[in-house]
């Protein structure tokens, strides 16, 4: 347990899982689902969510169950876990929203497989405690639905010219309603580098670089803050 | 130390396979608690993608359940594993149509596959396809979310020449993306075909 007060290191988690340490653009993993799935808004948003659902779950369950599991074969049990999560989702999604599942198709199972999910377990999950497993999960997610909500807005935008397509998917035929067209419909725009794999390797690497800058520029505003700081005492004391 | 170790062997198999019990218990009950859902979902879906290859209201019967088997070589004619059945549209029990899936290996990216609805009469109604990997923007045009090019294969029979103009048949295809019309074309043909036998057969044995 950390000294600090308890908001404090919840916040400290969550800055760490929606940007510090953010998983698409930062620890770059998970990047096989966020490249096939973010071809439009709805379809990274929403397979972001199911992830952060398991990686939420699955610290949690992690957490609960660290003084149970042995450490030599912690590994084969996360993997357990996380699994039998995915699966349930898998089960859910199948069940109560069966067009987006045939659209995410296989990317639900692969959950299991994304090294986020694996990632956080290890390194967080079996470390600390439910609540803060289960925000740090539920933050990693929430980070890399972010990227998946741009990068798709991105790729959308430029590929198709519209917002939202397939939001009847998730909400039913009122949906169709969300449906934004930039381009008019009928002139059947469509720039394939956006939509194809190429697209999306662009367009986060732009992501990557952006967050980069953002971060320099935050830090060349500190270290002048600081350096004013220092220089003004200064400057008054000789005055 | 030898016995310590097996020991601790044993503590960690044992405890996997607690985990395992568990895990697999869990997912009984998800399994159990979504399984009537999803296949009535299935069902559906599987419904309304057949029900597409057919004019609304032109049938009033279960799709999903009336069915007709075909013979081994009918269903190798349309790219399917031996047993496949066709589905049978009716309306007050009169025969509308029959709804035929077709595989076929030619498409340009792999396997397309597709359901042909054909009339009583031998004209095809439809078609839909199911699954395909053509290039996006390019030889995805067969499928009628992107264009209108499968409309124009409605209402042909056993006359039309089933393949498309470049290669001296009926249909049109997309310069630059022929390969991808011709697999479609040379299915539909195919189901086209089988109906044909497949009726002659059945009032044969009548």
């Amino acid at each position: 347990m950390s000294d600090a007060k308890p908001t404090a290191r919840w916040r400290e988690i969550a800055h760490n899982g929606l940007w510090k340490q953010n998983a698409g653009v930062v620890q770059l993993l998970g990047l096989c689902p966020v490249l096939a799935v973010s071809t439009s808004v709805i379809n990274g948003v929403s397979l972001g969510l199911a992830t952060t659902l398991v990686t939420a779950l699955s610290g949690a369950s992690v957490a609960l169950l660290r003084q149970f599991i042995p450490n030599e074969i912690r590994n084969p049990v996360f993997i357990m876990i996380i699994a039998a999560l995915v699966t349930c989702v898998d089960q859910a999604m199948n069940a109560w929203m069966h067009g987006l599942y045939a659209v995410l198709g296989i990317f639900i199972p692969l959950i299991t497989t994304n090294c986020i999910v694996m990632a956080r377990a290890e390194a967080f999950a079996s470390r600390n405690t439910v609540p803060e497993a289960a925000l740090d999960g539920a933050m990693m997610g929430l980070g890399l639905t972010g990227v998946l909500a741009v990068l798709g807005a991105l790729r959308e935008l430029i590929g198709r010219g519209t917002l939202f397509s397939g939001a009847e998917l998730v909400f039913g035929d009122a949906g169709r309603a969300l449906v934004l067209h930039l381009v008019p419909a009928q002139m059947n725009y469509q720039y394939l580098l956006a939509l194809l794999p190429p697209g999306a390797f662009i367009g986060l690497g732009l992501m990557v670089a952006g967050k980069q800058w953002l971060d320099a520029r935050a830090r060349t505003r500190a270290a002048l803050q600081q350096a004013a700081a220092q220089l003004l005492p200064e400057a008054e004391g000789a005055r | 130390m030898t016995r310590r170790a097996a020991t601790q062997a044993r503590v960690s198999a044992l405890t996997l396979l607690a985990f395992t019990f568990a895990a697999t218990l869990i997912l009984a009950l998800s399994f159990i608690a979504t399984r009537e859902r999803i296949a009535a979902n299935e069902n559906a879906a599987r419904a309304a993608l057949i029900a597409q290859t057919l004019p609304a209201g032109s049938f009033d019967n279960d799709l999903v359940a009336d069915t007709v088997p075909l013979t081994g070589t009918e269903a190798a004619a349309l790219g399917l594993a031996p047993g496949a059945v066709a589905h049978v549209a009716r309306k007050e029990g009169v025969l509308v149509a029959r709804v035929f899936e077709v595989e076929t290996g030619r498409g340009y990216g792999g396997r397309i596959r597709l359901l042909v609805g054909v009339t009583a009469d031998g004209r095809v109604s439809g078609v839909r396809v199911v699954a395909h990997k053509e290039t996006p923007g390019l030889g995805d045009y067969i499928d009628r979310a992107k264009s209108n090019w499968a409309d124009q294969l409605a209402g042909r029979g056993m006359e039309t020449r089933w393949r498309v103009k470049k290669d001296g048949g009926d249909i049109d295809s997309v310069s630059g993306a022929t390969i991808s019309a011709r697999a479609v074309t040379g299915a539909v043909g195919q189901a086209v075909g089988v109906a044909d036998q497949l009726a002659a057969r059945l009032k044969e044995q009548k």
